[in-house]
């Protein structure tokens, strides 16, 4: 009979990497962030949405005008991730967080670098921090962290 | 022209990644069946009520819904019941190549390997395979033990053999 001590175990994954075609919109904001810029985009409505998307989510009507956005803001809500995951902006705890942009009006979804949850609120005003080497993705804005007062 | 006039070019194409990490546990019976690829043998089970001979092994007939519990060794060589010729690449494999459904010799089900040592053009169904083992000492308990199956020279297999594997 088979036991237990024969039973095997292995590490097993399952990658696949997708090449994609980036469109004006995307494209545009992925060139923006290899320059340090982040860019956004003019709604029907005028609101400036951040990440720039192809389609005003109202009308539908194709959206063109990108628009330049600061690169600190406001949160406007938070969340503490106590256990990162492999692959996530950062291998100690920190915190998810929604960033509206100064001269945007969405939230942008990003990690912000503190170390206790106590560190963060709504309302605290957060600076992107870039990646040393950057390459047209979304990893070239490495994180948030807490803007130092001038 | 300086390097700094020269402006990278803007981002249109973006490669995103997707990984799924797991811990595999293959459970007693298919671990038996890897146990046994490590010593160049291939094992299946028995259903004690259909009869029927599972390879790999799962440890259950999923028709009967019962337990298997006997074990029996298989030759190896096997009949091929379906196949299909590619002819665009697949990462570690050289187009046209050659997977197939074959029926192990003693098993009731198929299993897919790649066919080689011979043209794809000469594939065809019933023809008679035989294993290709990694060599003696390089194995892990991994199906890739088994590297491909070739032509056994044999004579094709009657129709009525793996009719209803096809």
């Amino acid at each position: 009979m088979s036991t237990a001590s024969e039973m095997l175990v292995a590490d097993h994954a399952i990658e696949y990497t997708y090449t994609r075609s980036t469109g004006p919109v995307i494209g545009a904001f992925l060139t923006g962030l290899r320059d340090k810029q982040i860019k956004g985009i003019r709604a029907v409505d005028g609101r400036v949405l951040v990440p720039p998307v192809e389609y005003d989510p109202v009308t539908s009507d194709d959206l063109t005008e990108l628009v330049d956005v600061a690169d600190c803001g406001v949160v406007t809500t938070w969340s503490w991730n106590d256990r990162p995951l492999a692959g996530q902006p950062f291998d100690r705890p920190f915190a998810w967080a929604l960033v509206q942009l100064d001269g945007a009006d969405t939230g942008l979804l990003a990690a912000v670098d503190v170390s206790e949850p106590a560190a963060m609120r709504t309302g605290m005003r957060v600076r992107a921090r870039w990646a040393d080497e950057r390459v047209g993705s979304i990893r070239d804005l490495a994180g948030f962290e807490p803007e130092v007062d001038a | 022209m300086s390097a700094e006039a020269a402006a990278p070019e803007p981002v249109t194409i973006v490669d995103t990644p997707i990984r799924l990490d797991y811990s595999y546990t293959p459970g007693v019976a298919a671990s038996r069946f890897l146990r046994s690829l490590e010593q160049g043998k291939i094992v299946g089970q028995r259903c004690p009520k259909c009869q029927k001979v599972y390879v790999p092994p799962r440890g259950a007939c999923s028709m009967c819904g019962v337990a298997t519990d006997e074990e029996l060794t298989l030759s190896g060589k096997g009949t091929v019941t379906t196949f299909c010729v590619t002819n665009i690449p697949s990462p570690g494999l050289q187009p046209p190549y050659v997977t197939a459904w074959i029926r192990l010799d003693g098993a009731d089900i198929t299993s897919m390997f790649l066919i080689q040592e011979c043209d794809p053009s000469e594939v065809r169904l019933g023809m008679r395979v035989e294993p290709v083992w990694v060599d003696d000492g390089e194995r892990k308990p991994d199906l890739g033990n088994i590297r491909y199956f070739r032509p056994s020279g044999e004579p094709d297999a009657a129709y009525d053999d793996y009719k209803s594997y096809i």
